[in-house]
């Protein structure tokens, strides 16, 4: 208990003192995490559901719980039930044999909802597909293509920041592409 | 035909890895697959191939691994009767193998126990290959609801939990199914595939340069492996000759995915065994790796940073430094963490005994990279096959014969340690000169094969050109298609609250086996 208890007060507290390197990125991850917790008062609880995707983007959001992003602490939390959540967040072009799983993890979220498509794949399908098709026998390519999108955040994989702005835009109104 | 001849009957591919190929008949292709698991060798990949664009009817494929090398065997199928002997019985883990050549090729492996369908659900008709050269890749058929025939348990007590494929927290879609007796399991069986997004396919309509960036994304937590694995097969097949700093170089980038992936299931371990402190700690030491990993090369995850030919990226003396010192710090943290996970008694407790796989039965199963390790199957390619610049660093394998959560544990903090290792004696060495060798267009109808011990354990790119720098046909392998079938022994008898801890100790991956 000795060496937990020593070890955590060396560390400190990772999301207020980031390295000096990031010292930019920094500044834009505490201005948001203050707009976010502006926007959502209390809590926002997203299930995340990866509907293909390389696993890459699902990196990236697993990075969005370590202590540097923290977004537990502003009171976002990822549930394990579609049921408890006000969010999916949808990783992967959707494979065909997703499409059924991720129509009803939709239906199962109760309204009002909203949906953030993460990453290139999300947001067009990807490398995956031929550009100009755009799915193939297996993919149904784009999210939108499978349901009702607010906001897509593209890149591969998009980082924690990037999402973390989706996040935000998508719960201060983002357009809604069907 | 012998084993110990075949050195000097097959075709040596051209290239960095010792890696043999020969066209055999059917008695000589399981002959030699019983000729391998009798000296101690494995199954590394089983794949197929529609040859008829050179009239040539199918070919079944099987990279096999013996003492000497990798031995690549072709069984030339005819199209009128598309089928070959069955090799699960030799090797276990051919089975979900052949059962995904049967979906995607329509080849069948006679004799086989399991004959269900495996990555194909409902999305295309049983009577539709897309892996077929008739069968155009963006054809789209009606999604139908899927109904695959689960093993049933039955008996007093005994019911069933249903789980995925969307399941748990942030993860890969996959369906298990339980079937327990209170909280103990009896039996799990998994059904993946539900990220099957047309890969293979995908890859015979890009030429060589553009394949590079899709082999990067077959597995985003691999994606060095992966590029590496797929550049490699490239240089075989155009006689591209990457430049030693570029080598040195993609090792530095392999240990670094090593080093990332292993902090970060360390930190997930002691999260799923209660202790929250463990996540947080490593999870920040992975973040602090993956930063460095933008500043120095541009991307997070190393992504695109390994192209035929050589890297995409470069290292400055500025650079070098800033790695010392993180590798230094990263040292000192994961020895601070290492003490205190083996002194938690709550810790140990979870972790000890845990989703065990003895040595004999991994040995007969087949299990493979990591978990192998971690049940006395020693093999690791930069170890036993060291490609430049391996084979100057005498990389030291992690090996121990537990076979439980803690063993997985052990070994992921000695390739962590050993990672570091590794990385520092480059560096101390980096050669200077160019990044990238020319690369030629390939010929047609060539063969050339990746291997690569990525963080999992081996991935095998096979790559057979086509016409005009293109790729006739190209088969990812990851380690995950053996070790999923052994995950399900390895929660035998255990409960099942212990599950996401098992699992996670194996962190298999869904979109490397599901294509």
């Amino acid at each position: 208990m000795y060496q937990i208890i020593r070890q955590i007060l060396k560390t400190g507290i990772k999301t207020e003192t980031p390295p000096q390197a990031d010292d930019a990125l920094r500044v834009e991850a505490q201005r948001l995490q203050k707009e976010i917790l502006g926007h959502i008062g209390r809590a926002l609880t997203i299930r995340h559901v990866d509907a293909g995707s390389c696993n890459g983007c699902d990196l990236e959001i697993h990075a969005l719980n370590n202590a540097y992003y923290n977004i537990e602490g502003l009171g976002i939390k990822f549930v394990a039930s579609p049921r408890h959540a006000d969010m999916l967040l949808v990783t992967g072009p959707v494979s065909r044999h997703m499409e059924v799983a991720l129509k009803r993890t939709y239906d199962a979220v109760p309204e009002p909802k909203l949906v953030v498509a993460v990453g290139d794949c999300g947001c067009d399908g990807g490398i995956f597909c031929t550009e100009s098709v755009g799915e193939n026998y297996a993919s149904c390519g784009k999210v939108s293509n499978v349901i009702p999108v607010d906001v897509a955040v593209s890149g591969c994989p998009p980082t924690p920041i990037a999402l973390m702005r989706g996040i935000l835009t998508a719960i201060t109104g983002g357009t809604r592409s069907a | 035909m012998k084993l110990d001849e075949l050195t000097a009957t097959f075709n040596k591919l051209p290239g960095a890895m010792p890696i043999w190929h020969g066209t055999v008949d059917a008695t000589q292709f399981r002959n030699l697959c019983e000729q391998v698991k009798h000296d101690g060798g494995k199954l590394v990949a089983l794949w197929g191939s529609d040859e008829s664009p050179c009239d040539a009817g199918y070919a079944l494929h099987v990279a096999l691994v013996a003492a000497s090398g990798m031995f690549c065997l072709t069984l030339p199928v005819k199209a009128g009767r598309p089928a070959y002997p069955d090799i699960s019985d030799i090797f276990f883990g051919a089975s979900r193998m052949q059962r995904a050549v049967a979906d995607l090729i329509g080849l069948h492996a006679i004799g086989a126990d399991d004959q269900r369908k495996w990555l194909r659900h409902a999305s295309w008709p049983d009577n539709v290959h897309p892996l077929r050269k008739n069968f155009d890749g963006n054809t789209v058929f009606p999604t139908e609801t899927d109904a695959y025939p689960f093993v049933s348990v039955s008996g007093e007590g005994v019911h069933e939990i249903a789980v995925g494929p969307v399941h748990a927290g942030t993860i890969e879609p996959g369906h298990f199914r339980f079937s327990v007796i209170g909280d103990r399991v009896l039996r799990l069986e998994e059904r993946l595939g539900y990220k099957h997004k047309g890969i293979e396919k995908r890859f015979e309509s890009l030429n060589l340069e553009q394949g590079a960036k899709l082999a990067g994304r077959i597995c985003g937590d691999s994606t060095v492996a992966y590029a590496w694995a797929y550049a490699q097969a490239v240089e075989s097949v155009t006689g591209a000759m990457p430049p030693p700093r570029a080598l040195a170089l993609r090792a530095v980038l392999l240990e670094l995915e090593r080093i990332h992936n292993h902090l970060g299931d360390l930190g997930y371990l002691g999260n799923d065994a209660a202790l929250a402190f463990g996540f947080a700690q490593f999870w920040i030491l992975k973040e602090e790796v993956l930063r460095m990993n933008n500043e120095l090369f541009g991307h997070r995850y190393l992504m695109d940073k390994i192209v035929p030919g050589g890297v995409a990226c470069d290292l400055d003396p500025q650079g070098m430094e800033r790695i010392l010192q993180l590798l230094s710090h990263l040292e000192q943290e994961v020895r601070i963490l290492k003490d205190i996970y083996d002194e938690h008694a709550g810790v140990q407790d979870r972790f000890l005994t845990t989703g065990r796989v003895m040595p004999d039965l991994a040995a007969q199963l087949g299990l493979t990279g990591l978990p192998g390790r971690a049940s006395g199957q020693a093999w690791d390619v930069r170890a036993q096959f060291p490609c430049a610049p391996y084979d100057q660093l005498e990389v030291r394998m992690a090996t121990h014969r537990n076979g439980d959560v803690a063993a997985r544990v052990i070994v992921r903090f000695e390739e962590l340690m050993e990672s570091m290792r590794l990385i520092r004696l480059i560096l101390a060495k980096l050669p200077a000169g160019e990044l990238r060798a020319t690369v030629a267009d390939a010929p047609e109808n060539a063969l050339g094969i990746g291997w690569v011990e990525g963080w999992r354990g081996e991935i095998l790119v096979v790559l057979h050109t086509g016409k005009n720098n293109g790729i006739h046909r190209l088969h990812p392998h990851d380690p995950s298609w053996q070790n999923w079938p052994v995950l399900e022994h390895a929660i035998i008898g255990n409960i099942v609250p212990d599950f996401p801890l098992i699992n996670k100790s194996f962190n298999l991956s869904y979109a490397g086996q599901d294509l």
